[in-house]
């Protein structure tokens, strides 16, 4: 016999006028290797199929089961019951919009913002099928891949500080975002373009240090690093013409392996 | 109801849906795209590996060409493929490669000099040319001749998804998620569009379309045991059969991948034992070398799988709460080779399995991994029996694959069939007007209303409990090993679960919103429709070829079975009705032993003059 797991669940479901937001409690049998993702199903299928949440890979790679876990945002299938104690609570990531239970609305907000960032190389050059393709140096290519690895799961917005009080911010993904932009030598775009993006609160300058997109980002992705990187490249830019141009240039490159475009 | 409309409506947005978008957008037409998740959400994000392209830049891919890849293709398929697509699919491959290079895919790329790589598990030098340095980089997959699978480290899906994403947001491309497409509307011969299921209230939302692309992936979810995602239900295949005009292709071809992990069945790659990974059963007696002298482990796919049910069979399985599995085992290969080169496999075992791979044994099973057939389209990718539809990507039988695909094509299909059906969506779309029948559009929304009041209704069983009657009985009679009387047995109580289906009722109380147990309740008799055309196909096809093993009929059959299956399903029917065609038009390459997977072969007739055709033909 496992140890029998308490779950408290929130449940809401915000088109039923009659229903104001409570909490749940399941009972479940533990069984080895089992993951948040099997013990929803198992209480949905067995005990309220009303129980709305949200998987789709269930392997940590589509980003879809952001939820904050025993206080705590992550990815409900790379979550180990074994690895919580017999008490687990589940709310539904904050700051997005509630659909419903543990479901929330990932996709607009991220949608709005990969509008909002431009999120897409820039370039004036045709693509030519009898053409070679262009060359790219391979530690290039793996540096822009380690960029591109996020899966857009929200748990770095749901923990931002900034994110809860300002309904524009961009948050730590949309940072990171660009910075993968930033250093693809395909994306013309120059430091005053991207100023134009973030060189506000509303962007770089709104972040106010707390960290805590670095600490639960499921694929532990360098956000810490990448905001001060850009932040330095935009603060840099907005001082262009007043600092003498050979500590600017001195300064941009400082320690983080990146040259100005 | 709420009425939207477009020139393309692309039902599902995973890589092959987004690279049809893009093509018809950058053409200046209106695309909506319909997807039950957010487009970054859909399993195409899933696949790590690579996509199949003969560009020949890595040292181990020296000499490649489309025509090598073509060969390779067709052998893979075991003659089941039409070779005029796969023709087409390897000129166009590298061409897509380069495309999607334009687009910002951080291909992995070729780094001069000596290099250490992987061949059987056994290390081996090569020296990559100078002058490819920077050139996009192919990496080994089986059943190729040369390396060339392209790739973005371990995440190929991810990178090409992102990158086709941003495009779409870039050309202001309307996506719609959370939204199931439940019926397509039509009148028998032309498709209008569908109407879909909003997952966000429930409520139903029609959309006019000139023409219709279903792009929805596979149907991995009628079985028990899948690496599919759990969005991968075969909706688009259902919306296309239940028309009654549109049939399905070769369904019975479904592929198995030995290394599923219990109990989540996500994959662990191959590598582990081309690395010298071995089988244990329930008595850790390693038990592949009585069965496979000479290759035991490192048999092919389907022979390995084929080998683990027999073993299990006999009662050697391990018994789980999730149902009976055998062990992989790889800690002899040491924490440190663990923990490097085969380090996703390390990561998966700790994070879902709970399983130290260094000091404990990983459990698997054969797991139901790639679909074969699905919605029977031309080399154009327009479906069979409506004006105005297509398909594409996974979702459809073009048909690359026949009877077993090789891994890297089914990823690359996305996006150079996206091109190439995108291209011709386009040319259909020129100057092509269309009257949209808001009666048509009526009558499709009422019978679905109809269909949701029958379930409210219902007092049989629920969704969740035939769901799992037709995953058991899939896995039991229709998985990998397969005979006349288990085909019979499985059909059978295949068709009393539809049956059940009939009376089909909500266990939790009605809820305002979209009550995601209803979502599943509308699925689950088109996924047995799916699971019938599998199982009677399977039934019906008296040979074996590629991953279609009949342990009664061993024989490859060229003279009766160079065919491909078309299920069709007349409205009210519980079986499916099967007509045949052959199976590639004409034959660049006439069919032979694939030289491995053994088994024999009953030759057709043999080929006259105008069957045969060059690979090389004047326009």
């Amino acid at each position: 016999m496992g140890r029998k797991l308490t779950f408290e669940i929130f449940r809401y479901q915000p088109l039923d006028t009659a229903a104001t937001p409570h909490m749940q409690t399941f009972e479940l049998e533990e069984h080895p290797s089992m993951t948040l993702f099997i013990a929803l199903n198992q209480i949905r299928e067995e005990q309220d199929a009303s129980l709305q949440f949200d998987f789709c890979c269930r392997a940590g790679i589509c980003g879809s089961c952001g939820m904050v876990i025993n206080g705590r945002p992550g990815l409900a299938c790379h979550t180990q019951t074994c690895d919580l104690p017999d008490h687990i609570t589940l709310h539904p990531l904050p700051v997005f919009k509630l659909l419903g239970d543990l479901s929330v609305d990932t996709g607009t907000w991220f949608r709005n913002v990969g509008k909002r960032i431009e999120s897409w190389i820039h370039t004036d050059k045709a693509f030519d099928p009898a053409a070679q393709e262009e060359r790219m140096d391979n530690e290039l290519a793996t540096k822009i891949f380690e960029l591109d690895r996020c899966i857009e799961c929200g748990c770095c917005i749901a923990a931002c500080g900034t994110a809860r009080m300002r309904e524009d911010f961009l948050g730590a993904t949309a940072i990171n975002r660009l910075a993968r932009f930033y250093i693809d030598p395909r994306d013309n775009r120059t430091p005053a373009d991207f100023y134009d993006l973030i060189g506000d609160d509303r962007g770089v300058f709104g972040c106010m240090g707390l960290l805590a997109c670095d600490n639960v980002c499921p694929k532990k992705l360098p956000l810490q690093d990448q905001l001060g990187i850009m932040r330095r490249m935009v603060t840099l830019e907005s001082v262009r013409g007043i600092l003498p141009e050979w500590i600017r240039s001195k300064l941009q490159g400082c320690g983080c392996n990146h040259t100005a475009n | 109801m709420r009425i939207f409309q477009s020139d393309i409506l692309c039902i599902g947005a995973g890589l092959a849906g987004e690279r049809v978008a893009v093509e018809a957008a950058q053409a200046g037409f209106k695309v909506i795209c319909l997807t039950v998740v957010p487009p970054r959400r859909s399993h195409s994000s899933a696949a790590m590996g690579g996509m199949q392209a003969a560009l020949g830049n890595s040292i181990m891919g020296d000499g490649d060409s489309p025509e090598i890849h073509f060969k390779d293709t067709v052998k893979g398929s075991d003659w089941g493929c039409d070779q005029e697509v796969a023709r087409l699919f390897s000129q166009t491959a590298p061409i897509a490669m380069r495309e999607m290079a334009w687009m910002g895919v951080p291909w992995s790329r070729v780094v001069p000099g000596e290099h250490t790589y992987y061949k059987g598990g056994k290390p081996f030098q090569a020296t990559e040319k100078a002058e490819n340095e920077g050139l996009i980089h192919s990496r080994a997959f089986g059943g190729t001749a040369k390396w060339r699978t392209c790739y973005t480290s371990d995440g190929t899906g991810h990178a090409v998804l992102f990158t086709l994403d941003n495009r779409l947001l870039q050309l202001g491309v309307d996506v719609h998620d959370r939204m199931q497409a439940e019926m397509l509307v039509h009148d028998g011969v032309r498709c209008m569009g569908c109407v879909a299921r909003d997952l966000r209230n429930g409520e139903l939302v029609g959309y006019f379309a000139k023409a219709t692309l279903i792009a929805t992936g596979g149907y991995g979810r009628i079985y028990r045991a899948t690496t599919n995602a759990v969005i991968c239900d075969g909706g688009g295949q259902i919306a296309a059969l239940e028309t009654g005009v549109v049939p399905l292709g070769n369904m019975e071809a479904v592929q198995f991948h030995p290394t599923g992990t219990v109990p989540t069945d996500i994959l662990v790659t191959e590598g582990c034992r081309g690395d010298g990974g071995t089988l244990l059963d329930v008595n850790e007696y390693r038990f592949m070398p009585d069965y496979e002298p000479e290759k035991a482990e490192l048999a092919s796919r389907d022979v390995v799988s084929r080998r683990m049910t027999e073993h299990m069979r006999k009662g050697f399985g391990v018994k789980s709460p999730y149902g009976e599995h055998l062990w992989l085992d790889i800690r002899h290969l040491g924490e440190k080779h663990i923990t490097t080169n085969l380090r996703e496999v390390y990561d998966i075992s700790t994070h879902f399995l709970g399983v130290n791979p260094v000091h404990q044994l990983i459990p698997v099973r054969p797991t139901q991994h790639y679909s074969m057939g699905g919605v029977r389209i031309n080399k154009d990718g327009h479906a069979y029996g409506l004006e105005g539809l297509f398909a594409a990507g996974e979702a459809a039988c073009w048909d690359l694959h026949g009877f077993n695909r090789l891994g890297g094509n089914s990823l690359a299909e996305t996006v150079v069939s996206g091109r190439i059906v995108g291209a011709k969506v386009v040319e259909f779309l020129q100057g092509y007007e269309v009257t949209f029948s808001t009666q048509n559009l009526r009558d499709t929304a009422m019978k679905l209303e109809a269909r949701i009041t029958k379930i409210k209704h219902g007092t049989g069983d629920d969704c969740y409990t035939l769901r799992n009657a037709m995953q058991d009985t899939m896995m039991e009679y229709v998985g990998i090993f397969r005979n006349g009387k288990d085909l019979q047995t499985g059909v059978d109580k295949l068709q009393e679960i539809l049956d059940r289906c009939q009376n089909m009722r909500l266990r939790g109380r009605p809820t305002a919103g979209p009550n995601a147990e209803l979502s599943m309740a509308l699925r689950v008799s088109g996924m047995v429709k799916l699971a019938l055309c599998t199982a009677y196909g399977a039934l019906m096809r008296t040979e074996s070829r590629g991953a279609h093993a009949r342990e009664d009929y061993p024989e490859r059959n060229d003279k009766d079975w160079l065919v491909r299956t078309l299920a069709y399903w007349k409205d009210g029917d519980s079986l499916p009705t099967l007509k045949y065609e052959p199976a590639t038009p004409f034959f660049i390459l006439p069919p032979g032993d694939r030289g491995y997977g053994g088994g024999k072969i009953i030759p057709g007739k043999p080929l006259t003059d105008d069957q045969l055709v060059p690979f090389v033909q004047q326009a």
